[in-house]
């Protein structure tokens, strides 16, 4: 009896979690007049890929696509090597100053990031980055939670395992990069997700770091769609359309990792 | 700097061979990061806080000798003066306080409520109901704004579901009047009670229109907020629920404890450190509200989505008035500084346990965790 009940409650949760979005992909099928008089229903009164061809053939839609998949993988790439490099070192190598260099990151961590949008606009524009790829991308290359992260997870291997390394001549690097790095692979999908979905969802960044048409990424194009450019009207069916193509890389990203997603972030809290 | 680090030097016997080179190894190692953090973090920091102190306007260099100093006459303008610019600060600060007071206490409650719920270990399609409540924390906030602004558009799907229980919904995204006001005013206050609510006020703007509550509009974005929201602080709180161990709760049920008591009694003192930070970091947030009312209702309707974090911008990038935008960005800092520290001393205060309670503070029994992590 009160098993059916958490189940029924549960089951009414995530149909509140989950029909918004089967909601969002029936209506990008939709004709604008569907969209309107019958926003409940999931199945289109006659099916239409009018919103999709239109994204693609007749918009910017391909080129925000990718730029963002560009920034994103540039992002990733180089995040997941620079905080690995920095946790490293704040985990094992013995350095001065590595107390120091750590509360430094962790008080920057504390910034709310809002705050900095127009100072980080002032130093993109003063370094000449402005309307740049470099300005989009490397302001991102860090963050202060990936390389806690990273630090974490190395603090939990032990130290014999690069002992043998070390004896052998290696240099640090050698030591970091053929020896455990590779051991770190669980943190190491842990950072690509959370950098892939971060710098795929980012927008304010890109707001203050660019202008121009040719550097729109989805968030931006998909943010003046939804006020309305490229259409007379409500033109739900293209709105929601960008929406879900928006959300398919992230969303394939999350199936594919999910019991890593669930068991990491599980993971994280206990440190 | 410096000088302080010179003596430190002298008193450690200088390294040699493989331990020099790790040093510099090390620091090699940490450089890239601590440059980006330094050039994208820090000094925008201190450039802020110049211009918020300075009348830039946006052209050339804001350390060229054009820009004058004008000490707090930008904060001045922002919070004292009365004038358009004060009473835009006071309602965007208005909308948002409305924002946190809502958001984040109910945020908490619903994702502590799933995480209980399907952390039960008799629980079957725990992954699908994990799954289903997470995902819409990871999709972008653009996307769902795209949506949101369709499910409560006037003829919405939000509004047809209300429509089957009888309630004409309404202009969720077009309708700029407070819900508090609209519930007063169905019990039949409608008029500011003449005198100290009308007349006096705080940043610009009377108590009265402090206490309209949010708009239909910024409520459609509170809603939005705890979507979007709850799954993420939900798997935190699973996090910590797998760490309590379970023969704490068995013997509280061998002692005929309620569910209800158990969970008061025994699961939610355990729970405190990762309250705290389910709260801080919705606080945080939730007074960060920008990407929402940027893609979706830039302020309108009749300013109730201002946000702080959107003002802030507009002022820089929309009106040229660069020293407000700082301004109003390293007041939004302050806040959340001193609500966060508020909340870790308050929190505090009430973190100790009475010791007849403590018993349930005994650390668990790490055999649960291990044997997670070990896989």
């Amino acid at each position: 009896m009160a098993r059916t009940a958490t189940y029924a409650v549960l089951l009414a949760v995530a149909a509140v979690y989950i029909y918004p979005f089967l909601i969002n992909v029936a209506t990008s099928f939709k004709t604008d007049a569907d969209a309107t008089s019958d926003p409940l229903s999931l199945v289109p009164a006659s099916w239409s890929l009018d919103a999709y061809s239109r994204l693609f053939l007749r918009s910017d839609f391909p080129v925000w696509f990718a730029n963002s998949a560009i920034v994103t993988v540039c992002v990733t790439a180089g995040r997941v090597f620079l905080n690995s490099l920095a946790g490293y070192a704040l985990a094992r190598v013995d350095f001065r100053g590595r107390g120091v260099v750590f509360a430094g990151i962790i008080a920057v961590m504390a910034v709310p990031g809002v705050v900095l949008l127009i100072p980080k606009f002032l130093v993109i524009n003063q370094l000449g980055m402005y309307d740049t790829y470099a300005g989009m991308i490397i302001p991102l290359l860090s963050d202060a939670a990936g390389i806690f992260i990273m630090k974490n997870f190395f603090e939990s291997i032990p130290r014999s395992v690069e002992e043998a390394a070390k004896i052998d001549g290696a240099s640090t690097f050698r030591t970091f990069w053929s020896v455990v790095l590779p051991m770190a692979r669980p943190a190491l999908v842990t950072l690509v997700i959370l950098s892939f979905q971060g710098s795929w969802n980012e927008l304010s960044h890109f707001i203050v770091s660019a202008q121009s048409p040719e550097l729109m990424t989805l968030t931006k194009g998909v943010a003046q769609l939804a006020s309305g450019a490229l259409s007379q009207g409500n033109q739900y069916p293209v709105k929601l359309a960008a929406a879900a193509v928006m959300t398919i890389p992230v969303a394939v990203m999350f199936f594919i990792f999910q019991r890593r997603i669930m068991n990491t972030t599980e993971g994280a809290e206990k440190g | 700097m410096a000088t302080t680090t010179a003596p430190v030097r002298r008193r450690r016997p200088r390294r040699s061979g493989i331990q020099g080179r790790e040093a510099v190894a090390g620091w090699l190692f940490v450089a890239p990061v601590l440059v980006i953090l330094g050039l994208f973090l820090v000094l925008p920091v201190a450039m802020a806080a110049w211009v918020s102190v300075s009348d830039w306007t946006g052209r050339g260099s804001p350390f060229s000798s054009d820009v004058g100093f004008v000490g707090a006459q930008n904060y001045r303008t922002l919070m004292v003066d009365g004038g358009l610019a004060t009473q835009d600060f006071g309602t965007a600060m208005r909308n948002n306080a409305w924002y946190v007071l809502l958001v984040v206490p109910t945020q908490t409650a619903i994702s502590l409520f799933l995480a209980v719920m399907v952390n039960r270990r008799i629980l079957r399609g725990r992954g699908f109901f994990r799954t289903a409540f997470y995902f819409p924390s990871v999709t972008s906030s653009v996307a769902i704004v795209v949506l949101w602004l369709f499910l409560f558009s006037a003829s919405g799907a939000v509004n047809k579901l209300l429509s089957f229980i009888g309630i004409a919904g309404p202009n969720w995204f077009n309708d700029p009047r407070g819900i508090v006001h609209v519930t007063l005013g169905a019990i039949g206050v409608d008029a500011p009670a003449a005198g100290l609510l009308a007349e006096h006020g705080f940043l610009g703007i009377t108590w009265w229109q402090w206490l309209a509550g949010p708009s239909f509009a910024m409520s459609a974005f509170i809603l939005m907020a705890v979507f979007t929201t709850s799954g993420t602080f939900m798997l935190l709180f699973i996090a910590a629920l797998q760490n309590i161990s379970g023969e704490v709760e068995e013997a509280a049920m061998m002692d005929g404890t309620t569910a209800w008591q158990r969970f008061r009694l025994v699961t939610l003192p355990m729970l405190r450190p990762t309250l705290f930070t389910v709260l801080t970091l919705g606080l945080i947030g939730a007074w960060q509200v920008f990407d929402q009312i940027y893609t979706g209702t830039q302020g309108g309707p009749s300013k109730t989505t201002l946000t702080p974090a959107f003002l802030s911008y507009q002022a820089s990038f929309n009106n040229g008035r660069w020293g407000q935008g700082a301004a109003i960005a390293f007041v939004l800092f302050a806040l959340i500084v001193v609500l966060t520290v508020a909340q870790r001393f308050i929190l505090r205060e009430s973190d100790t346990v009475p010791r007849r309670k403590r018993f349930v503070r005994t650390p668990p029994v790490p055999t649960l965790t291990d044997e997670k992590s070990s896989t």
